[in-house]
């Protein structure tokens, strides 16, 4: 049949026309340049398809190609510590090839061929498999195991298996045969296609916290493991810093960070920052748990949108392998502008704002794709998904944060003001949210004190009361307030200024342990509520003002470090103690009358 | 020989049609031969079998459809390239207008460019010092930044750009450049930033790409893709450190507009095309510095905030796009403070790891921090004082407005000739919050 040939040509979108038949979501290459391209749209003869590089120079006629697949990632070890780009092209090797400018047209392979790795089998022949056994390992990096998945979906019988030694990806280490009698050549890699969600056995309950070291996310708005969360802020919020804090500092075994359209010097700076930093787990470099999809502002449009889904299938892969993993998107505004972009060239008719009307089944297929699993070789794992969302404006009512929310679990909305009196993370608690709370009770109760959630919820009572006095404040000023309104304005101010406030630049305060934070929260209520009861009982404010602890308590976060704990408790001794001298030394002045 | 193609099929504002030749290839350079024999240059924008859309970039005045020749060049839209640029004015095509000849090079490159590796790429550490206290105390400018200004009509954004080439350290450096390109500018503009060039004495560091508000607006479109390919010769071949400048960018914005249109595209946020982000983002990403080359480029675009709205679809998306923004100020400028920096709405992103004591001293960061943190109080005093009347605040409330007036006739306002050393600025800035009590200094 007579191949297909471009007839239009529109930026990253191009109509192909011929006979020959293409499958929808089928990768092609494109002309002299062999560019890569994806089928978006079939109609008769005419296929509609998105290019993933610069079509500049490209003619009327050229031949397209059907690779006769959808475009598919290629998963094995060699993964972790990798920088891609959108289709998973690595960035490294791209700059061997044609140094600093990325030129297209350029054929790298994903994971490095000559590299040998370490096999070691787990099955023997005779064993029977089905999709996902474990056949062997691969030390990928000191802090991860990389486990060799069976990728076929018929059950098999292993009738060869390689024994433990060095082998490059392309070399076979097992053949399996099928029932019908057929047999599998299998590498250590597989391919996958990369807009298709990877199976598992069953969903579970998503009821571990996944621990940030950041005292707003692990004390009062949590997020699990497998968990959703959604971070709207306009620029200058501090998105970014807040996704690099908890890539990171988060208790996953593995990050995904996804750089879907946002400026190249931040991909530079994770790079740089990663290898030097260390992981307060295993003390090894960062950079041995991540992986690193970059596709910045100005690289294609149609390989921004791919890398969502490039990012969350590697995540998947991993999870099959029993890992925890933690996705950073930054950011999925970009993602869905890139949606809209190549809508516009396809002459959708647009929804809202421009945007494509299946936008919310895009946003909620990409969420719902996040979670803990039971997967079929019987480990467990799980996917989070962090995303972030730039709101065009601030304004948190337009189409994507408000889809968004609709398929997250976790809100954390940054304000401006906050991040204007340079109150970082700047998550604004009024909007704020996490629906994990009552899932994690239990977890909180054993692993952590049973009264944790007792106090945060007081913490987030008096906030929410500040807020109430700060408007009759900025009405008829603080100073005619009663002083048990005053105590709570004081105490609120320690809230913000002492926990809620984190400095990610501190080599004390950028990660708390969560007992920590646990002591931190204790402290302040257990002083406020004695306090509260001696200014009820007619003791001037002013006078436990002196006491000093409302000036002190901003400054525990910087002062002590994470491993004195003890000294935290000590503070509540030391304070308590001198209410209590308060409160007798009252006593006698109240008696006397 | 290129094959010249006679007559057009029809005209459309900037666009003409033609049918499609064979060959043609998209973002191709085309020649248009007028009649009278003006050449003018365009480029191919879209194409099927049947039409090819060409965007003509010094307008269709003049053009008519059947003796019109069409040559289609075979390659990308490229410039000629030279360090005999330095000193030169070109129009915003890159045709000399100073009557100073051609530029002579074998050096030709795509105005496009292609975008930069983010792994060759090296990380921005190393400041500039402005002179100019709000920025280097508060948003300090690092080397190989995009760093834009958000203004609005009417505010003399124009003299903070000067003053920031006039007075930055980088300025004396003998490995300098300055590559400006003016879009949409008046006459005035331009003049202002021509003469006050040659008192500085730096004009021959320069090389300027002018479209004047006169010139057609499509061309604009051409001229930072100029600009900043003539930058990255210098930059990135020749290791000067280069300091971009484009105003304005609200025109710019405008005319993709413009031809959006006409092509007739769906359009999104207040009628800009949806590509506006990748479109600003291909000429803002073109700064920066590249591991083990010597040059760098810095971008300072300027824009004009349409009603001095910063939700707006240009400065909203910029500010997506750069890493940081100055954000002049309407009020403060009618108040005679100049430059109008607004503090709390401006931030660099880099400034983090460019200050401290290897760069500047070790308690710059803590004192920023305090004054953002302060100064955003003394806003809340100040809107309390507006209810209650500034006589029933209490001492430390007055103490906060007193503070922040000092705060903006001592720190911020600075006069043309007046430039402080970040020593200076930041002794400035500490004497300044001393005027607080100390326990509302918590961040020093």
């Amino acid at each position: 049949m007579e191949q297909k040939k471009v007839t239009k040509i529109n930026g990253p979108v191009i109509v192909a026309t011929g006979e020959e038949d293409i499958a929808m979501h089928d990768m092609v290459y494109i002309g002299k340049n062999k560019l890569m391209g994806e089928v978006i749209k079939l109609e008769g003869k005419s296929a509609t398809i998105q290019v993933y590089e610069d079509t500049s120079g490209m003619h009327i006629g050229e031949e397209v190609i059907s690779t006769g697949g959808p475009l598919s990632l290629t998963l094995g070890p060699g993964l972790i510590g990798s920088v891609f780009d959108g289709i998973q092209r690595p960035l490294k090797a791209i700059e061997e090839k044609v140094g600093s400018f990325i030129q297209k047209g350029i054929q790298v392979n994903s994971l490095d061929e000559n590299k040998k790795w370490h096999f070691v089998p787990s099955v023997s022949v005779g064993d029977l498999v089905q999709y996902n056994s474990i056949l062997g390992t691969v030390k990928e990096t000191e802090s991860i195991t990389h486990k060799i998945l069976y990728p076929n979906f018929e059950e098999g019988k292993i009738i060869e298996i390689s024994q433990e030694g060095e082998y490059s990806t392309n070399d076979i280490i097992a053949k399996i045969q099928s029932k019908d009698g057929k047999i599998h050549d299998i590498t250590m890699v597989q391919k996958w296609a990369v807009r298709k969600q990877r199976p598992y056995k069953k969903r579970l309950q998503a009821n571990i916290p996944l621990i940030t070291g950041q005292r707003v996310i692990d004390s009062i708005f949590p997020i699990t493991k497998g968990g959703t969360a959604a971070i709207p802020g306009g620029f200058g919020t501090g998105k970014t810093v807040l996704q690099h804090q908890l890539a990171k500092w988060c208790d996953a075994d593995i990050i995904v960070y996804i750089g879907c359209g946002e400026r190249g010097n931040e991909m530079t700076e994770v790079l740089e920052d990663f290898p030097k930093l260390t992981d307060p787990r295993t003390g090894r470099p960062l950079m041995e748990r991540t992986i690193l999809i970059a596709n910045t502002s100005n690289m294609p449009v149609a390989a921004r949108e791919t890398s969502i889904y490039t990012g969350i299938t590697i995540a998947e892969y991993y999870r099959d392998m029993g890992y925890q993993v933690a996705i950073m998107a930054d950011s999925t505004s970009r993602w869905a502008e890139a949606l809209r972009e190549i809508s516009g060239r396809l002459e959708e008719m647009p929804a809202e704002e421009g945007y494509p009307s299946y936008l919310p089944s895009r946003l909620s297929e990409f969420y719902g794709r996040a979670g803990r699993t039971l997967n079929n070789n019987g480990t467990e794992g799980s996917v989070t998904i962090i995303g972030a969302v730039s709101p065009q404006g601030s304004d948190f009512s337009e189409p994507v944060t408000q889809n968004t929310r609709r398929f997250v679990h976790v809100f954390w909305g940054l304000d401006r003001g906050l991040a204007y009196s340079r109150h970082y993370p700047a998550i604004d608690w009024m909007i704020s949210y996490s629906e994990y709370v009552s899932n994690l009770e239990n977890w909180y109760e054993k692993n952590v004190e049973e009264d944790f959630l007792e106090y945060r919820g007081k913490i987030i009572k008096l906030l929410n009361e500040e807020n109430e006095l700060q408007e009759i404040a900025k009405v008829v000023g603080q100073s005619v307030l009663s002083d048990s309104k005053k105590l709570i304005l004081e105490t609120s101010k320690c809230i913000r200024e002492g926990f809620l406030q984190q400095n990610a630049k501190s080599e004390i305060d950028t990660y708390v342990p969560l007992l920590k934070q646990y002591k931190m929260m204790k402290l302040l209520i257990d002083v406020y509520e004695l306090a509260d009861e001696l200014v009820e009982k007619g003791i001037p404010m002013s006078t436990i003002k002196q006491i000093g602890f409302f000036a002190e308590y901003s400054r525990i976060k910087n002062e002590k470090s994470n491993i004195e704990m003890a000294k935290i408790d000590e503070l509540e001794e030391k304070y308590i103690n001198e209410l209590n001298n308060i409160e007798e030394e009252y006593k006698d002045f109240f008696k006397k009358g | 020989m290129n094959i010249q193609y006679i007559g057009l099929e029809s005209i459309n504002g900037p666009i003409v049609f033609i049918k499609t030749p064979k060959n043609v290839s998209f973002n191709e350079q085309v020649e248009i031969i007028l009649q009278n024999g003006e050449t003018r240059i365009g480029n191919v924008i879209s194409m099927d079998e049947n039409v090819t859309a060409i965007e003509v970039y010094e307008g269709t005045n003049g053009i008519n459809l059947e003796g019109t020749k069409t040559i289609f060049k075979g390659k990308p839209l490229s410039i000629k390239l030279s360090v005999d640029m330095l000193g030169r004015v070109f129009d915003g095509t890159g045709k000399p207008i100073d009557g100073l000849g051609n530029i002579v090079s074998n050096i030709e490159r795509d105005v496009n460019g292609s975008s930069i590796n983010p792994v060759s790429r090296e990380y921005p550490r190393n400041y500039i010092e402005t002179g100019i206290s709000s920025i280097d105390g508060l948003m300090t400018l690092i080397r190989g930044q995009k760093l834009p200004i958000f203004s609005g009509s009417g505010i003399n954004h124009n003299e903070l750009a000067n003053k920031i080439i006039k007075d930055s350290n980088i300025g004396n450096e003998e490995k300098f450049a300055i590559c400006f390109g003016l879009m949409g500018a008046e006459f005035e503009t331009a003049e202002y930033f021509k003469n006050s060039l040659k008192e500085n004495g730096t004009l021959q560091k320069v090389v300027m790409f002018q479209n004047l508000s006169n010139d057609p607006s499509i061309e604009r479109l051409l001229t930072p893709k100029v600009t900043l390919t003539c930058a990255e010769y210098l930059a990135f071949d020749l290791g000067y450190n280069v300091l971009v400048i484009l105003t304005d960018m609200t025109s710019y914005a405008e005319s993709l507009r413009e031809v959006s249109t006409l092509k007739g595209e769906i359009p999104s946020r207040k009628g800009y095309p949806g590509y506006l982000y990748s479109d600003l983002a291909s000429i803002y990403e073109r700064a920066g510095m590249i591991r083990g080359k010597e040059g760098s480029i810095t971008e300072i675009p300027i824009l004009t905030m349409p009603n001095d709205d910063i939700s707006h679809p240009i400065p909203d998306l910029t500010g997506y796009i750069t890493e940081g923004q100055i954000v002049l100020s309407r009020d403060l400028y009618q108040q005679g403070i100049t430059p109008p920096v607004d503090i709390l709405n401006s931030l660099s992103r880099l400034m983090k790891d460019g200050i401290g004591e290897k760069y500047t001293r070790k308690d710059h960061g803590k004192i920023s921090d305090q004054i953002f943190a302060s100064y955003s109080k003394a806003q809340d005093v100040r809107a309390l004082a507006k209810v209650l009347g500034e006589s029933d605040l209490d001492e430390l409330d007055r103490k906060y407005l007193e503070f922040a007036n000092q705060f903006e006739e001592r720190f911020l306002k600075q006069g043309a000739d007046e430039r402080r050393t970040i020593n200076q600025t930041l002794d400035l800035a500490l004497e300044i919050l001393n005027i607080l009590p100390k326990e509302e200094l918590n961040k020093l």
